[in-house]
This record gives structure tokens, C-alpha cells and sequence, in this order.
């Protein structure tokens, strides 16, 4: 029985030693241009927009023995946004959106991070967009991770998530269908 | 009426250049800082984008005829005032013209910075030609918006001097730009 505990003991301490060691920082892969941050919103009920921002950083911590410690930031320069037409890029960056000049950077910051354990998982957290800050909800896939060619670490993710334009003070009416805007949140990190 | 400047007159080129334009021109201020605040599903909200860019394009063209006319012309003299009144009023036109160039110029960056053209009542196009500058639409925007504003504030002052010389000097300033002649002096 004592046996048995210290067995169990030393292989607790073998598991939180090994999940500390293989903790690690990741920085986003935004040089190789390797994670997208991109929205949809449907035009008038007839089809869907697609647009992104061009610049954005951020940095995640994934431990794959021990994934609920995972915590990710965002940090996106809302000025970048691009949705193929400068007309209307213009004007969502304008007052009646995103106000870019009042508000450059939109940012992220996760609170939890809970796998299903079937590399699927609920991320958490914090999105302050518009000068709002409200909490939100990432359905995370994890995608793929382990060595690069080029003597790098990878792991990569993507993520949706959608919110109402309202609920961070985005008020310009675009019609009933387009109430509500989806982000999809493609990342690769590369383990520093 | 004749066609070209003299010394004491305006031909009817620059007179019809003058009236055409210059209704065009407020109207294009109006059209453009009522179009954007439209809503999405005003009927207007992509009409009236098309119209001041179209309107846009014509004017620069007719703007460019016009400085032409005025440099083949003579500009009648201009009347007796304080010699300051005389080069502030040399001055201003100046910059109108150079305001006018330069909104035009920054309108057409706006519509153009992702290297679309711009479609002049389905009639011609013109297509972009400087594109893709960092932000471009949104610095030529404000740009555009900034000297709108300093025109009209110009153009009020032109149309009081205007006023001022034919209402309270009562000479012939504004008669000449309305095509008349000198005033018979009893």
C-alpha cells in the first residue's frame, strides 16, 4: 500500500515535472504570415463578406500534457483592416464602425481554455474592440503541431467565435441579417 | 458678347466656365457631406457615391480647359481698391484653383486606392493609377474632407467680396462676371 502511494507519488511529480518542462511560449507566426484573424458578416441576408486585419500579433502558452494551462493574447491593429474595396474599408473604419482613430488596437486576452479531449476545446477571454471590453467564447480545433523543416517548434489552432456589432457599441444599421459578425481566428505558433 | 477676355470685359467662355462651375461645386460639398451620412438602406447610399464621383471627374476636366482658357486670355483689369485687396484677391483665386485641383486629385485617390476605376456615369471610366499606399483611402479622405472645407470657406469670402464691390463700391467687379458691361455713368 505505501508502496503503491509512493509509486503514485513519484509518477504525480514524473507528470507536473514533465507537463513544466514541455509548457511553452509560442509566438504567433504573423513574419511567415502563417495566422489570419478574419470576419464575416452577411450582406443583406444574400451572402456572406469576408474581410481581415492585415496586422495583429499575439503569443499563446500550450502545454500539450497539460492543455487546460493554455492561455493565449491577441493584440490587433484595427487600422489594417482589409476587405478588398477601400470604399468600404474607408468607411468601417470610419465612426460609424470601428472608429480606427479613436480605437487603433483591438485585443484578446483568455481567461480559460477547456478541452473536450477530442482536440477540440472552449477558449475564454476578454475582447476589448470599440473601447468595449466584454467577455467572449473561441470554439479552438487544434489543428497540428510539431516540428517545422527548418529546426523550428509549430502548433496551430483555429477558432470561431461571432458576436453582435451592438454589444460593442458598433450600432450602424446593416439590416436584420447582419446583426452579428463572425470571427474566424486561424493561428500557428512557433515555440520560442 | 464676345468670346474671349479683354482688358474691361469677360468673353462668354470664362463666364459660362465661371456659372457652370461654381453651382457645380457647392453642390458637390452639399452632395458629398450629406452622402456620408446615409444609412445602409437609403436609396441613395450608393447613388449619391456615384453621382459626386462622376460629377467629380467631369469638373477636373473642365477645370483643366478652364486654367487652360485663362492662360490663352487676358484677364481684365481688375477694379481700383487698396493694393493689398488687389493681391488678396489674385491670391485667393489662386488657391481656389490649387484647392480644386488638390480635392479633386485626393477624391479620386479615395475611390481608386485599391486599383478599382472609377465609372463616370457609365459613360467612361478612369482607371487607378497610384494605389495601394499604406491607408491610402483613408489619409486622402481626410485630406479631401479638410480642404473641402477650406474652399467653401473661400468661396464664401469670394462670393462677400463680390458682393461687397458691387453693392457697396458699386463697380464693376461682379457685372463683368455676370457677362455685363460697364455701368453707364450718368
Amino acid at each position: 500500500m505505501k508502496k503503491i502511494a509512493s509509486l503514485l507519488f513519484a509518477a504525480l511529480v514524473a507528470s507536473s515535472f514533465g507537463a513544466s518542462v514541455q509548457a511553452a511560449n509560442y509566438q504567433f507566426d504573423t513574419k511567415g504570415a502563417h495566422a489570419f484573424v478574419q470576419f464575416r458578416i452577411k450582406h443583406l441576408g444574400y451572402s456572406w463578406l469576408y474581410g481581415r486585419f492585415d496586422k495583429f500579433d499575439g503569443n499563446f502558452v500550450y502545454d500539450e500534457a497539460k492543455p487546460e494551462a493554455s492561455s493565449v493574447q491577441v493584440t490587433v491593429d484595427t487600422t489594417s483592416l482589409n476587405s478588398n474595396h477601400a470604399e468600404r474599408d474607408k468607411h468601417l473604419r470610419g465612426e460609424d464602425f470601428l472608429n480606427v482613430a479613436k480605437f487603433p488596437t483591438a485585443t484578446f486576452k483568455s481567461t480559460s481554455f477547456t478541452p473536450n479531449g477530442d482536440g477540440k476545446a472552449t477558449l475564454k477571454g476578454d475582447l476589448t474592440l470599440h473601447g468595449v471590453t466584454k467577455p467572449i467564447t473561441i470554439d479552438v480545433e487544434e489543428i497540428g503541431g510539431g516540428k517545422d523543416p527548418w529546426g523550428g517548434y509549430r502548433q496551430g489552432f483555429t477558432g470561431k467565435t461571432e458576436f453582435k456589432l451592438k454589444d460593442f457599441g458598433i450600432d450602424y444599421d446593416l439590416g436584420p441579417a447582419s446583426q452579428t459578425v463572425e470571427m474566424i481566428l486561424d493561428v500557428e505558433g512557433i515555440r520560442q | 458678347m464676345q468670346t474671349r477676355n479683354s482688358n474691361t470685359h469677360y468673353g462668354w467662355v470664362a463666364v459660362f466656365f465661371h456659372w457652370l462651375m461654381a453651382p457645380a461645386i457647392i453642390g458637390m460639398f452639399a452632395l458629398g457631406w450629406w452622402m456620408v451620412g446615409l444609412g445602409y438602406y437609403d436609396p441613395w447610399y450608393r447613388q449619391g457615391p456615384d453621382i459626386h464621383k462622376s460629377v467629380g471627374i467631369l469638373l477636373l476636366i473642365l477645370l483643366v480647359a478652364r486654367l487652360l482658357w485663362r492662360f490663352l486670355n487676358v484677364s481684365p483689369d481688375q477694379e481700383p481698391a487698396p493694393r493689398w485687396q488687389q493681391r488678396a484677391a489674385g491670391a485667393a483665386h489662386g488657391v481656389i484653383y490649387l484647392l480644386l485641383i488638390a480635392i479633386s486629385i485626393t477624391g479620386y485617390l479615395i475611390s481608386t486606392a485599391d486599383g478599382r476605376a472609377i465609372e463616370v456615369f457609365n459613360w467612361f471610366s478612369v482607371p487607378a493609377t497610384l494605389q495601394g499606399l499604406e491607408n491610402q483611402e483613408d489619409i486622402a479622405g481626410a485630406i479631401h474632407e479638410w480642404l473641402a472645407w477650406t474652399l467653401m470657406g473661400l468661396v464664401l469670402l469670394h462670393g462677400l467680396a463680390a458682393f461687397k464691390h458691387h453693392f457697396v463700391n458699386k463697380d464693376n467687379t461682379l457685372r463683368k462676371m455676370l457677362g455685363l458691361g460697364a455701368k453707364q455713368v450718368p
